[in-house]
Protein backbone atom coordinates (compact mmCIF):
# COMPACT_ATOMS: atom_id res chain seq x y z
CA UNK A 1 0.00 0.00 0.00
CA UNK A 2 2.83 2.19 1.00
CA UNK A 3 4.44 1.74 -2.40
CA UNK A 4 1.58 2.38 -4.26
CA UNK A 5 0.85 5.91 -2.32
CA UNK A 6 4.51 6.55 -3.48
CA UNK A 7 3.56 6.05 -6.98
CA UNK A 8 0.44 7.42 -7.20
CA UNK A 9 2.01 10.90 -5.10
CA UNK A 10 4.72 10.94 -7.93
CA UNK A 11 2.94 10.79 -11.37
CA UNK A 12 0.08 13.38 -9.67
CA UNK A 13 0.16 15.64 -6.98
CA UNK A 14 3.74 15.46 -6.57
CA UNK A 15 4.42 15.55 -10.12
CA UNK A 16 8.25 15.84 -11.25
CA UNK A 17 8.02 18.53 -13.45
CA UNK A 18 5.24 20.16 -12.37
CA UNK A 19 5.22 20.42 -8.44
CA UNK A 20 9.56 20.30 -8.72
CA UNK A 21 9.96 22.14 -12.11
CA UNK A 22 12.40 18.90 -12.79
CA UNK A 23 13.48 18.29 -16.35
CA UNK A 24 11.86 21.80 -17.68
CA UNK A 25 14.17 22.44 -20.27
CA UNK A 26 14.09 19.18 -22.40
CA UNK A 27 10.31 19.75 -21.54
CA UNK A 28 10.33 23.33 -23.20
CA UNK A 29 12.66 22.51 -25.95
CA UNK A 30 11.40 19.46 -27.25
CA UNK A 31 7.43 19.02 -26.69
CA UNK A 32 6.83 20.70 -29.95
CA UNK A 33 6.06 17.26 -31.54
CA UNK A 34 4.18 14.48 -29.88
CA UNK A 35 5.59 11.77 -31.89
CA UNK A 36 9.33 12.73 -30.40
CA UNK A 37 8.01 13.88 -27.12
CA UNK A 38 6.96 10.22 -26.56
CA UNK A 39 10.33 8.77 -28.07
CA UNK A 40 12.19 11.12 -25.02
CA UNK A 41 9.51 10.19 -22.67
CA UNK A 42 10.14 6.87 -23.09
CA UNK A 43 13.71 7.34 -22.35
CA UNK A 44 13.41 9.33 -19.00
CA UNK A 45 10.92 6.43 -17.80
CA UNK A 46 13.74 3.56 -19.21
CA UNK A 47 16.69 5.17 -17.94
CA UNK A 48 15.09 6.23 -14.44
CA UNK A 49 13.98 2.71 -13.66
CA UNK A 50 17.28 1.54 -13.83
CA UNK A 51 19.53 4.26 -12.71
CA UNK A 52 17.40 5.09 -8.95
CA UNK A 53 18.21 1.49 -8.02
CA UNK A 54 21.40 1.72 -8.67
CA UNK A 55 22.64 4.47 -7.60
CA UNK A 56 20.43 3.66 -4.33
CA UNK A 57 22.63 1.02 -3.84
CA UNK A 58 25.86 2.80 -4.45
CA UNK A 59 24.65 5.28 -1.76
CA UNK A 60 23.70 2.32 0.86
CA UNK A 61 26.90 0.45 0.41
CA UNK A 62 29.30 3.00 -0.51
CA UNK A 63 28.46 7.35 0.35
CA UNK A 64 25.96 7.10 3.82
CA UNK A 65 27.80 7.92 6.88
CA UNK A 66 28.39 4.54 7.92
CA UNK A 67 27.66 2.56 5.05
CA UNK A 68 31.59 1.33 4.50
CA UNK A 69 30.41 -0.99 8.14
CA UNK A 70 30.55 -4.31 5.94
CA UNK A 71 34.56 -3.56 5.36
CA UNK A 72 35.58 -4.51 8.72
CA UNK A 73 34.70 -2.12 11.76
CA UNK A 74 37.73 0.54 10.74
CA UNK A 75 35.99 1.62 8.24
CA UNK A 76 31.91 2.23 10.12
CA UNK A 77 33.19 6.08 10.71
CA UNK A 78 33.78 6.76 7.31
CA UNK A 79 31.16 9.30 5.48
CA UNK A 80 31.38 9.55 1.89
CA UNK A 81 28.29 11.52 1.62
CA UNK A 82 29.94 14.61 0.44
CA UNK A 83 30.88 12.39 -3.26
CA UNK A 84 27.36 11.35 -3.81
CA UNK A 85 26.75 14.54 -6.69
CA UNK A 86 29.54 13.53 -8.15
CA UNK A 87 28.88 10.25 -8.02
CA UNK A 88 25.48 10.11 -8.79
CA UNK A 89 26.03 12.04 -11.92
CA UNK A 90 29.06 10.01 -13.17
CA UNK A 91 26.52 6.56 -12.45
CA UNK A 92 23.51 8.49 -14.47
CA UNK A 93 26.28 9.48 -17.13
CA UNK A 94 27.92 5.83 -17.33
CA UNK A 95 24.37 4.40 -17.22
CA UNK A 96 22.84 6.37 -20.15
CA UNK A 97 25.68 5.36 -22.48
CA UNK A 98 25.29 1.84 -21.10
CA UNK A 99 21.66 1.90 -21.95
CA UNK A 100 22.28 3.00 -25.30
CA UNK A 101 24.76 0.53 -26.55
CA UNK A 102 22.16 -2.29 -25.12
CA UNK A 103 18.96 -0.85 -27.06
CA UNK A 104 21.24 -0.70 -29.87
CA UNK A 105 22.28 -4.31 -29.84
CA UNK A 106 19.12 -6.16 -28.71
CA UNK A 107 16.61 -3.99 -30.40
CA UNK A 108 17.27 -2.04 -33.42
CA UNK A 109 13.22 -0.46 -33.37
CA UNK A 110 13.49 0.98 -30.06
CA UNK A 111 17.07 1.96 -30.51
CA UNK A 112 15.73 4.33 -33.86
CA UNK A 113 12.48 5.64 -31.83
CA UNK A 114 15.44 6.64 -28.63
CA UNK A 115 18.32 7.15 -30.58
CA UNK A 116 18.96 10.78 -30.94
CA UNK A 117 17.14 11.39 -27.33
CA UNK A 118 18.93 9.10 -24.90
CA UNK A 119 22.45 10.96 -24.70
CA UNK A 120 20.32 14.62 -24.35
CA UNK A 121 19.14 12.75 -20.74
CA UNK A 122 22.03 12.75 -18.65
CA UNK A 123 21.83 16.54 -18.44
CA UNK A 124 18.56 16.20 -17.51
CA UNK A 125 17.94 17.22 -13.84
CA UNK A 126 15.01 15.15 -13.64
CA UNK A 127 17.04 11.89 -13.07
CA UNK A 128 19.70 14.06 -10.67
CA UNK A 129 16.92 15.23 -8.91
CA UNK A 130 15.32 11.94 -8.46
CA UNK A 131 18.67 10.45 -7.00
CA UNK A 132 19.08 12.88 -4.67
CA UNK A 133 15.51 13.32 -3.27
CA UNK A 134 15.61 9.22 -2.40
CA UNK A 135 18.77 10.12 -0.57
CA UNK A 136 17.13 12.90 1.09
CA UNK A 137 13.63 11.13 1.92
CA UNK A 138 15.27 8.18 3.38
CA UNK A 139 13.33 5.51 1.25
CA UNK A 140 14.38 1.54 0.59
CA UNK A 141 15.28 -0.16 -2.20
CA UNK A 142 11.67 -1.29 -3.35
CA UNK A 143 10.51 2.64 -2.02
CA UNK A 144 13.13 4.28 -4.45
CA UNK A 145 12.78 1.78 -7.26
CA UNK A 146 9.05 2.39 -7.72
CA UNK A 147 9.53 6.02 -6.69
CA UNK A 148 12.00 6.19 -9.73
CA UNK A 149 10.08 4.55 -12.42
CA UNK A 150 6.86 6.61 -11.33
CA UNK A 151 8.53 9.78 -11.54
CA UNK A 152 9.33 8.99 -14.76
CA UNK A 153 5.49 8.13 -15.41
CA UNK A 154 4.62 11.53 -14.68
CA UNK A 155 7.27 13.09 -16.85
CA UNK A 156 6.42 11.44 -19.61
CA UNK A 157 2.51 12.40 -18.86
CA UNK A 158 3.58 16.16 -18.84
CA UNK A 159 5.59 16.43 -21.81
CA UNK A 160 3.23 14.41 -24.18
CA UNK A 161 -0.09 16.61 -22.93
CA UNK A 162 2.13 19.36 -23.48
CA UNK A 163 3.43 18.75 -27.04
CA UNK A 164 -0.65 17.67 -27.61
CA UNK A 165 -1.59 21.04 -26.58
CA UNK A 166 1.18 22.87 -28.53
CA UNK A 167 -0.20 21.34 -31.76
CA UNK A 168 -3.52 22.15 -31.37
CA UNK A 169 -1.82 25.76 -30.59
CA UNK A 170 0.01 25.83 -33.73
CA UNK A 171 -2.88 27.94 -35.89
CA UNK A 172 -4.02 30.62 -32.77
CA UNK A 173 -2.71 33.71 -32.74
CA UNK A 174 -0.40 34.66 -29.69
CA UNK A 175 0.96 38.16 -29.07
CA UNK A 176 4.40 38.08 -30.83
CA UNK A 177 6.54 38.52 -27.67
CA UNK A 178 4.51 35.55 -25.80
CA UNK A 179 5.33 33.05 -29.14
CA UNK A 180 7.41 29.96 -27.91
CA UNK A 181 8.73 30.29 -24.84
CA UNK A 182 6.14 32.64 -23.10
CA UNK A 183 3.26 30.74 -23.81
CA UNK A 184 4.91 27.06 -23.34
CA UNK A 185 5.45 28.39 -19.34
CA UNK A 186 2.04 29.63 -19.54
CA UNK A 187 0.63 26.32 -20.18
CA UNK A 188 2.74 24.53 -18.14
CA UNK A 189 1.62 27.19 -15.15
CA UNK A 190 -2.30 26.46 -16.00
CA UNK A 191 -1.36 22.42 -16.20
CA UNK A 192 0.05 22.73 -12.70
CA UNK A 193 -3.02 24.24 -11.32
CA UNK A 194 -5.08 21.18 -13.29
CA UNK A 195 -2.92 18.73 -11.63
CA UNK A 196 -3.20 20.30 -7.94
CA UNK A 197 -6.97 18.99 -7.73
CA UNK A 198 -4.90 15.81 -7.14
CA UNK A 199 -3.58 16.99 -4.36
CA UNK A 200 -4.69 15.32 -1.04
CA UNK A 201 -5.15 11.86 -2.33
CA UNK A 202 -3.18 9.78 0.33
CA UNK A 203 -3.71 5.86 0.37
CA UNK A 204 -1.36 5.31 3.27
CA UNK A 205 -4.22 4.92 5.90
CA UNK B 1 41.41 42.22 -23.02
CA UNK B 2 38.54 43.05 -21.52
CA UNK B 3 35.37 42.90 -23.12
CA UNK B 4 32.34 45.01 -21.64
CA UNK B 5 30.26 43.39 -24.25
CA UNK B 6 30.90 39.55 -22.64
CA UNK B 7 30.20 40.93 -19.53
CA UNK B 8 26.51 42.96 -20.04
CA UNK B 9 25.04 41.22 -23.09
CA UNK B 10 24.29 37.98 -20.77
CA UNK B 11 22.64 40.35 -18.45
CA UNK B 12 20.11 41.60 -20.85
CA UNK B 13 19.85 41.48 -24.60
CA UNK B 14 21.01 37.07 -24.97
CA UNK B 15 19.93 36.49 -21.16
CA UNK B 16 20.19 32.85 -20.68
CA UNK B 17 16.90 32.52 -19.31
CA UNK B 18 14.51 34.38 -21.24
CA UNK B 19 16.14 34.43 -24.48
CA UNK B 20 17.89 31.00 -24.48
CA UNK B 21 15.97 29.43 -22.52
CA UNK B 22 18.50 27.68 -20.15
CA UNK B 23 18.23 26.28 -16.69
CA UNK B 24 14.64 27.06 -16.15
CA UNK B 25 14.57 24.07 -13.87
CA UNK B 26 16.39 25.72 -10.75
CA UNK B 27 15.26 29.36 -11.76
CA UNK B 28 11.34 27.98 -10.10
CA UNK B 29 12.30 25.80 -7.59
CA UNK B 30 14.18 28.23 -5.73
CA UNK B 31 12.41 31.44 -5.99
CA UNK B 32 9.23 31.31 -3.89
CA UNK B 33 11.37 33.36 -1.48
CA UNK B 34 14.53 35.95 -2.35
CA UNK B 35 16.64 35.63 -0.29
CA UNK B 36 16.97 31.66 -1.82
CA UNK B 37 16.81 33.15 -5.32
CA UNK B 38 19.78 35.28 -4.66
CA UNK B 39 21.46 32.08 -2.91
CA UNK B 40 21.47 30.30 -5.47
CA UNK B 41 22.27 33.22 -8.20
CA UNK B 42 25.57 33.65 -6.31
CA UNK B 43 26.24 30.20 -6.03
CA UNK B 44 25.37 29.91 -10.20
CA UNK B 45 27.49 32.89 -10.91
CA UNK B 46 30.83 31.56 -8.59
CA UNK B 47 30.23 28.21 -10.85
CA UNK B 48 29.46 28.92 -13.79
CA UNK B 49 32.49 31.58 -14.28
CA UNK B 50 35.22 29.41 -12.25
CA UNK B 51 34.21 26.21 -14.44
CA UNK B 52 34.45 28.56 -16.99
CA UNK B 53 38.18 29.37 -16.48
CA UNK B 54 38.98 25.95 -15.64
CA UNK B 55 37.93 24.24 -18.58
CA UNK B 56 39.06 27.32 -20.91
CA UNK B 57 42.76 26.17 -19.32
CA UNK B 58 42.60 23.00 -20.45
CA UNK B 59 40.67 23.40 -23.98
CA UNK B 60 43.85 22.64 -25.75
CA UNK B 61 44.13 18.91 -23.91
CA UNK B 62 40.43 17.90 -23.57
CA UNK B 63 39.77 14.98 -26.08
CA UNK B 64 36.16 16.03 -27.93
CA UNK B 65 35.09 12.37 -27.61
CA UNK B 66 34.92 12.37 -23.53
CA UNK B 67 34.31 15.84 -23.50
CA UNK B 68 31.07 15.90 -21.48
CA UNK B 69 31.97 13.66 -19.08
CA UNK B 70 35.45 15.95 -18.10
CA UNK B 71 33.14 19.05 -18.11
CA UNK B 72 30.35 17.08 -15.71
CA UNK B 73 33.25 16.12 -13.44
CA UNK B 74 34.42 19.83 -12.80
CA UNK B 75 31.06 21.40 -12.77
CA UNK B 76 29.92 18.40 -10.20
CA UNK B 77 33.29 19.10 -8.19
CA UNK B 78 32.70 23.10 -7.85
CA UNK B 79 29.15 22.47 -6.96
CA UNK B 80 30.44 20.33 -4.06
CA UNK B 81 32.78 23.09 -3.09
CA UNK B 82 29.63 25.49 -2.87
CA UNK B 83 27.66 23.10 -0.72
CA UNK B 84 29.99 21.90 1.93
CA UNK B 85 30.34 25.79 2.17
CA UNK B 86 26.94 26.71 2.51
CA UNK B 87 26.80 23.33 5.02
CA UNK B 88 29.49 25.25 6.69
CA UNK B 89 28.56 28.64 7.11
CA UNK B 90 24.46 28.46 6.04
CA UNK B 91 23.66 25.15 7.59
CA UNK B 92 19.61 26.57 7.70
CA UNK B 93 19.63 28.15 4.19
CA UNK B 94 21.27 24.80 2.89
CA UNK B 95 18.73 22.65 4.73
CA UNK B 96 15.87 25.15 2.85
CA UNK B 97 17.47 24.39 -0.27
CA UNK B 98 17.65 20.60 0.16
CA UNK B 99 18.41 19.03 -3.12
CA UNK B 100 18.27 22.44 -5.40
CA UNK B 101 22.46 23.35 -5.38
CA UNK B 102 23.00 19.72 -5.86
CA UNK B 103 21.13 20.33 -9.31
CA UNK B 104 23.40 23.52 -10.29
CA UNK B 105 25.46 20.20 -11.58
CA UNK B 106 22.80 19.55 -14.50
CA UNK B 107 21.75 23.15 -14.74
CA UNK B 108 21.63 23.80 -18.50
CA UNK B 109 23.41 27.09 -18.46
CA UNK B 110 26.43 25.84 -16.18
CA UNK B 111 27.02 23.26 -19.37
CA UNK B 112 26.10 25.46 -22.40
CA UNK B 113 28.12 28.17 -21.30
CA UNK B 114 31.23 25.51 -21.68
CA UNK B 115 30.49 23.98 -24.84
CA UNK B 116 29.44 27.36 -26.27
CA UNK B 117 32.02 29.73 -25.06
CA UNK B 118 35.04 28.26 -22.67
CA UNK B 119 36.40 25.55 -25.21
CA UNK B 120 36.93 28.24 -27.76
CA UNK B 121 38.42 31.00 -26.07
CA UNK B 122 41.24 32.01 -23.14
CA UNK B 123 40.46 32.50 -19.62
CA UNK B 124 39.90 36.01 -19.27
CA UNK B 125 37.35 36.35 -21.52
CA UNK B 126 35.89 32.97 -20.59
CA UNK B 127 35.35 34.58 -16.65
CA UNK B 128 33.92 37.38 -17.94
CA UNK B 129 30.87 35.11 -20.21
CA UNK B 130 30.70 33.06 -16.60
CA UNK B 131 29.78 36.33 -14.56
CA UNK B 132 27.93 37.92 -17.02
CA UNK B 133 25.44 34.71 -17.48
CA UNK B 134 25.92 33.87 -13.84
CA UNK B 135 24.94 37.72 -13.60
CA UNK B 136 21.81 37.19 -16.24
CA UNK B 137 20.30 34.02 -14.52
CA UNK B 138 20.71 35.84 -10.93
CA UNK B 139 18.93 39.03 -12.24
CA UNK B 140 15.89 36.87 -13.73
CA UNK B 141 16.10 34.40 -9.72
CA UNK B 142 15.82 37.97 -7.84
CA UNK B 143 13.13 39.75 -10.16
CA UNK B 144 10.81 36.47 -9.66
CA UNK B 145 11.82 35.22 -6.25
CA UNK B 146 10.75 39.27 -4.93
CA UNK B 147 7.54 39.47 -7.06
CA UNK B 148 6.43 35.74 -5.23
CA UNK B 149 7.20 36.92 -1.97
CA UNK B 150 5.70 40.40 -2.52
CA UNK B 151 2.58 38.99 -3.62
CA UNK B 152 2.86 35.12 -1.86
CA UNK B 153 3.52 36.02 1.56
CA UNK B 154 3.33 39.91 1.71
CA UNK B 155 7.09 39.78 2.73
CA UNK B 156 10.55 40.85 1.00
CA UNK B 157 13.47 38.71 2.48
CA UNK B 158 11.83 38.24 5.29
CA UNK B 159 10.29 41.33 6.44
CA UNK B 160 6.62 42.34 6.30
CA UNK B 161 6.19 44.89 3.57
CA UNK B 162 2.32 45.11 3.32
CA UNK B 163 1.35 46.83 6.39
CA UNK B 164 -1.63 45.37 8.91
CA UNK B 165 -4.28 47.59 8.17
CA UNK B 166 -4.55 46.41 4.61
CA UNK B 167 -5.11 42.92 5.68
CA UNK B 168 -7.55 44.58 8.12
CA UNK B 169 -9.20 46.05 5.39
CA UNK B 170 -9.63 42.87 3.38
CA UNK B 171 -6.87 42.41 1.57
CA UNK B 172 -5.14 38.81 1.58
CA UNK B 173 -2.02 37.00 -0.11
CA UNK B 174 -2.55 35.11 -3.14
CA UNK B 175 -1.25 31.59 -1.93
CA UNK B 176 -1.23 30.33 -5.54
CA UNK B 177 2.01 32.42 -5.95
CA UNK B 178 4.16 30.46 -3.46
CA UNK B 179 2.91 27.38 -5.33
CA UNK B 180 4.05 26.15 -8.31
CA UNK B 181 1.75 27.52 -10.89
CA UNK B 182 2.76 30.94 -9.39
CA UNK B 183 6.17 30.39 -10.76
CA UNK B 184 5.07 29.39 -14.16
CA UNK B 185 3.11 32.20 -14.83
CA UNK B 186 5.67 34.59 -13.43
CA UNK B 187 8.12 33.85 -15.37
CA UNK B 188 5.82 34.08 -18.48
CA UNK B 189 4.95 37.64 -18.08
CA UNK B 190 8.30 38.59 -17.35
CA UNK B 191 9.34 36.45 -20.83
CA UNK B 192 6.81 38.61 -22.13
CA UNK B 193 7.61 41.89 -20.76
CA UNK B 194 11.22 41.27 -21.83
CA UNK B 195 10.87 40.42 -25.36
CA UNK B 196 8.27 42.95 -25.81
CA UNK B 197 11.00 45.55 -25.19
CA UNK B 198 14.06 43.74 -26.85
CA UNK B 199 11.72 42.84 -29.75
CA UNK B 200 13.28 39.41 -29.82
CA UNK B 201 10.98 37.18 -31.70
CA UNK B 202 11.07 33.27 -31.60
CA UNK B 203 9.73 31.25 -34.82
Amino acid sequence: MDLVNIGIKSIFTENIILAYFLGMCSFLALSKKVSTSVGLGLAVVFVLSITTPVNWLLNEYLLREGALAWLGPGFAPVDLSFLSFITFIAVIAAMVQIVEMAVEKFSMTLYNALGIYLPLITVNCAILGVALFMVERRYTLAQATVFGFSSGIGWFLAIVSMAAIRHKLRYSNIPAGMRGLGITMLITGLMAIAFMIFSGIDLGN
Amino acid sequence: MFDKKILLDPVGATNPVTIQILGICSALAVTSRLKTAVVVGLSVIIVVALSNVVISLIRNYIPSKVRIIIEMTVIASLVILVDQFLKAYAYQLSKQLSVFVGLIITNCIVLGRLEAFAMANPPVPSFLDGVGNGLGYALILAVVGSLRELLGSGSLWGYRVIPEPLYAAGYSDNGLMVLAPGAFIILALIIWAQRTYTGYREE
